[in-house]
């Protein structure tokens, strides 16, 4: 069944099913019924992600390394679970400005400057053009294996064939005709092609069913399930570490290739083609955010499987594993499954294809021809009535050019290489593009040059690093350039370049484009400065969110509307151009026919018209042309920014005053708070003091009166009275002297005698001024000072006033019955520490913070006879703090209270000891 | 589910899948064992990137996008520094 004639004829009519398929999908569209517009059908075209070099260079790259050809899809998985902020963002910016290819995207992001479009497009066709060449070379090499059928024999090196006998010339020439047909139907480029996304979409479906159909086949037609087939592969010691993935060798640079794919997926000219201007609506992506990497995920799950059966099959290496998907099936002599995977690897060859060159020769003709041909004015270009059919005739030249390019290069070079390394290399030429656009997306800092010599240097990095070794290997240049490096430079050798050894060629490659790409994409931009064009775009870009339609703003020119319809009409037809101005009138509400005057929204319409035909760099040039003004200046439009910015400034400094406002209003009420406690504190403390007061003053009057009333009291008596009136005074002074005395402290009034004294004595001073009221309740306190304490520098008399206090509320408070109190000092790190312990009911833990407050007692002062000032801790606080000391009281584990202080030692002190 | 999380959810996904796919943790999985039949690395990878698309979609298909998400004639939304 396998002849050369059937193959050949099933091939043939396969692709013309895809012309039908795109020819029918441009139909619908022209009808306006569009059979493109869900989301289903975009999900498939992005999966034109996977190409030829899926379909058989996965399995290759699963046979000789496992499971790491997985990253290539899972680095996509991860871009799109990020794709709702990415892509969205992209999609919209290239909406709004008819953006047409990924090189006008970051010549318009960088001010609409024409270089920069032009140097993108370079890196594109040099870095793209293997990668297409991979897959001319995929369609050649699967016809010549099934060619020999039932032989399972290799292709020699293909360039033995003549040239007009090779399949991949004449699939070749059939794709430039499709590509040409259907992706270069209307002048504006940013207009859809239905049919060709339609066909797109079709040749995934075929792709995916014919490789899960080999996959099945293979797994269950030629051995029992997934898990028979496992187990013999694990039976056989050459398989086994494919599973297992030995660590080593599988993950060594898995994550060069996961950031290569997840650069790829954004940067490829053809995903960008399919994932952005083929959008017909930015919502599709909510749902191809999961479809297209479960499209992935399906495509890759029998990979592993045929590549274990391959190598199973063919231990002594007879097929080579790139075509495991065809070998395996024709050596069980399965014919039908074996055409149907090489349909679907001519899909997935194809599918590429014609994407690829539609995308690269738009860029070709809107960045790199059409900007040189403007220029050169001897061809007076400018003058010519209509320009449409050159600038098509252009984009047809580059679809053919492209392809014979890539056809040039699989003759010469691509035998050389395995499908997955060429593949690689072009992912890392695209992945330069990646600093510039996701730079330009969230960055508002990166600039032209910085962009410019940011993608220059990547671009030579590569090619030094990648591409100049792919040349070695096909054996153009010496092998010594790689061994010994150019000229015996050993420092420039290309895959360990300054040195770097121990890197695979790629890692190293990443390392050293991205070092450079990024490093000088960002150091330039930071130190040089934007144009005024540079300013608009890049805020049109970061906050396209943000900003609708802004940049009308900015422009301050006139033109006359027959001079706009001119230059339109010699780009985009005359016909398309009146359709274009009635509609833009229509909207307005004005009458086509009466204007004359162009405003700025007229000439940016006009301007965004022309940017879908001939890139926005040219747009920009041609209508800078008709139209009198410019932008306005650099001042002008960091006023109209600013303009913007200070709403959301001011909103910003709302949120901001709002913010202080209730941390102020917050501080006021603790402050309130605190005043209320202070309010109360002091009622309390007028009560206490008066209660105080009152209580001497009581006593000494009734006393006095008694006195003065009976002259005839015997002495005795007398005496007796006089001994309370006497110690009454004492207590009433002693009370004065005390709030006075805080009262100077707390001014800073105070008179401190400094100098060095002996804590032994101190504490000998105040028991012997408190043994009075010791001595009056049965008290024999015990001491613990011992004699070695250092020397402090202290007010002696403040002091002993401190551990009086102490002892007399030791006392006051201790049992009534068997009152103890003891009094010890000890020396710490750099203080010494002095406690006085009793064995009374203790401090309450609620009261403890308080108690060293003025006028704050221990228990209830309202019910409780108070048994002092209220005073004499807060003086001793007062005293001890001045020393920078610190006092504090805790409980006894079994009854009573220990009050202790601090009194540091200072340094001049301990050095005199 | 709650609208308005939707970005933060995302990139919460993006970080686990990033993790879970990370060579120290694939490491763990890539023993000579096997589950059903199926080597676990095998089967670890792809139950992985299964409960990622799923989640893909939980989260795209069932949170709303808030004004300000969606960015459309929204209120300005607060500078972002660059």
């Amino acid at each position: 069944m396998l002849q050369p004639a059937v193959i050949l004829a099933t091939a043939f009519g396969y692709l013309c099913l895809l012309f039908a398929i795109a020819y029918w999908g441009d139909k619908r569209a022209d009808r306006g019924r569009s059979v493109v517009n869900n989301p289903y059908i975009y999900a498939l075209s992005i999966a034109v992600y996977c190409t030829a070099w899926t379909f058989y260079g996965s399995v290759g790259r699963a046979a000789s390394s496992g499971i790491d050809f997985l990253t290539i899809y899972l680095g996509p998985t991860l871009v799109f679970v990020l794709g709702w902020f990415l892509l969205r963002k992209i999609l919209r910016i290239s909406k709004a400005n008819r953006i047409t290819t990924i090189a006008d995207f970051i010549s318009a992001r960088y001010g609409k400057n024409q270089l920069l479009g032009g140097l993108v497009t370079v890196i594109a066709v040099v870095g793209i053009v293997p990668y297409i060449s991979l897959q001319l070379k995929g369609v050649s090499t699967s016809f010549n294996v099934l060619i020999h059928y039932p032989a399972i024999a290799m292709p020699s090196a293909v360039s033995t064939v003549p040239l007009f006998q090779d399949t991949a010339l004449y699939v070749a020439l059939v794709l430039a005709a499709f590509s040409i047909l259907f992706g270069t139907r209307h002048i504006d480029a940013s207009e859809h092609h239905e049919g060709m996304v339609a066909a797109i979409a079709f040749e995934s479906v075929v792709k995916l069913v014919a490789f899960l159909t080999v996959g099945a086949f293979v797994v269950y037609g030629l051995h029992d399930g997934f898990g028979a087939l496992f187990a013999r592969a694990m039976e056989t010691p050459k398989l086994a570490p494919l599973l297992t993935a030995s660590p080593a060798s599988a993950f060594g640079n898995w994550m060069t290739l996961m950031v290569l794919s997840m650069a790829a997926i954004v940067c490829l000219p053809r995903q960008w083609q399919v994932t952005v201007v083929e959008n017909t609506d930015a919502k599709h992506l909510d749902k191809a955010v999961w479809l297209f990497p479960l499209y992935l995920l399906l495509i890759n799950v029998f990979v592993l499987p045929i590549a274990l059966a391959g190598l199973m099959e063919f231990p002594g290496g007879q097929a080579d594993s790139d075509t495991f998907v065809l070998a395996v099936p024709m050596a069980a002599r399965a014919e039908g499954v074996a055409l149907f995977a090489f349909i679907g690897g001519l899909s997935a060859a194809t599918g590429m294809v014609i994407v690829e060159t539609v995308a690269l020769s738009t860029m070709m003709s809107n960045d790199l021809v059409m900007p040189v041909l403007l220029r050169l004015k001897w061809l007076r270009l400018a003058e010519r009535t209509d320009l449409s059919r050159l600038l098509l005739g252009i984009r047809r030249g580059s679809i053919v050019g492209v392809l014979l390019l890539s056809y040039l290069y699989f003759r010469l070079i691509g035998e050389s290489y395995a499908l997955v390394t060429i593949g690689l290399v072009s992912f890392a030429a695209a992945a330069q593009f990646a600093p510039a656009i996701i730079g330009g997306i969230f960055w508002r800092g990166g600039n032209r040059f910085g962009a410019l010599s940011g993608l220059a240097a990547g671009f030579l990095m590569w090619g030094y690093t990648l591409l100049l070794p792919s040349f070695v290997k096909s054996g153009w240049l010496a092998e010594s350039i790689l061994t010994q490096g150019p000229g015996g430079l050993s420092l420039l050798r290309p895959q360990s370049l300054f040195g770097l050894a121990g890197l695979d060629p790629l890692s190293h490659a990443l390392f050293w484009t991205m070092l450079a790409n990024i490093g000088i994409y960002v150091g330039v931009s930071l130190l040089t400065r934007q144009s005024a064009m540079e300013r608009i775009q890049a805020t049109a870009f970061v906050d396209v969110f943000r900003r609708a339609e802004s940049q009308q703003q900015f422009w301050r020119g006139t033109a006359t509307v027959s001079d706009l319809e001119s230059l339109l009409g010699r780009f985009i037809g005359a016909t398309r151009t009146r359709q274009a101005l009635v509609e833009y009138a229509e909207r307005r509400g004005l009458n086509p026919g009466k204007m004359r005057e162009a405003d700025a929204e007229l000439v940016n319409y006009a301007e965004r018209l022309l940017a879908g035909a001939i890139g926005t760099a040219s747009a920009r040039v041609m209508i800078a042309s008709v139209a009198k003004g410019d932008i306005v200046g650099l001042d002008e439009v960091m006023k109209i920014l600013d303009e913007a910015s200070q709403i959301i400034e001011y909103s910003r400094q709302l949120e901001q005053k709002s913010r202080e406002l209730e941390v102020a209003t917050g501080e006021l009420r603790a402050a309130n708070e605190r005043l209320k406690e202070l309010d109360r504190m002091k009622d309390d403390f007028i009560s206490t003091v008066s209660h105080e007061l009152r209580t001497p003053l009581t006593s000494i009057r009734s006393f006095s009166e008694i006195l003065f009333d009976n002259p005839g009291l015997g002495l005795e008596q007398r005496r007796e009275f006089l001994a309370v009136i006497v110690k009454e005074s004492e207590r009433l002074t002693r009370l004065i002297n005390q709030i006075l005395d805080l009262a100077k402290m707390e001014a800073g009034r105070m008179d401190w005698q400094i100098a060095e004294i002996k804590l032994k004595d101190v504490v000998a001073d105040a028991l012997a001024a408190a043994s009075g009221i010791f001595a009056e309740r049965g008290i024999h306190p015990e001491v613990k000072v011992p004699d070695d304490l250092p020397l402090v520098e202290y007010d002696r008399d403040r002091l002993v006033q401190v551990i009086v206090n102490l002892l007399s509320n030791a006392a006051k408070f201790c049992d009534r019955e068997r009152g103890w109190v003891s009094v010890e000092a000890a020396s710490e790190d750099d203080a010494v520490r002095i406690s006085v312990a009793d064995n009374g009911p203790g401090v309450p833990l609620a009261d403890q913070p308080r108690i060293f407050e003025r006028f704050q007692q221990a228990g209830n002062t309202l019910t409780d006879k108070p048994q002092g000032t209220g005073l004499g801790l807060a003086i001793c606080r007062q005293i001890v703090e001045r020393f920078g000391g610190r006092i504090w009281v805790e409980n006894r584990p079994s009854r009573g209270a220990v009050f202790s202080f601090l009194i540091p030692i200072r340094r001049a002190a301990q050095a005199a000891q | 589910m709650r609208a308005g999380l939707r970005g933060e959810r995302l990139v919460a996904l993006f970080i686990l899948a990033a993790v879970a796919f990370h060579p120290p943790i694939l490491n763990l999985f890539a023993v000579d064992s096997a589950v059903f039949g199926l080597p676990l690395l095998y089967l670890y990878v792809f139950a992985a990137w299964a409960v990622v698309i799923a989640l893909i979609a939980l989260i795209t298909g069932t949170t709303e996008e808030t004004a300000a998400e969606r960015g459309v004639d929204a209120k300005p939304a607060p500078e972002r520094e660059v």
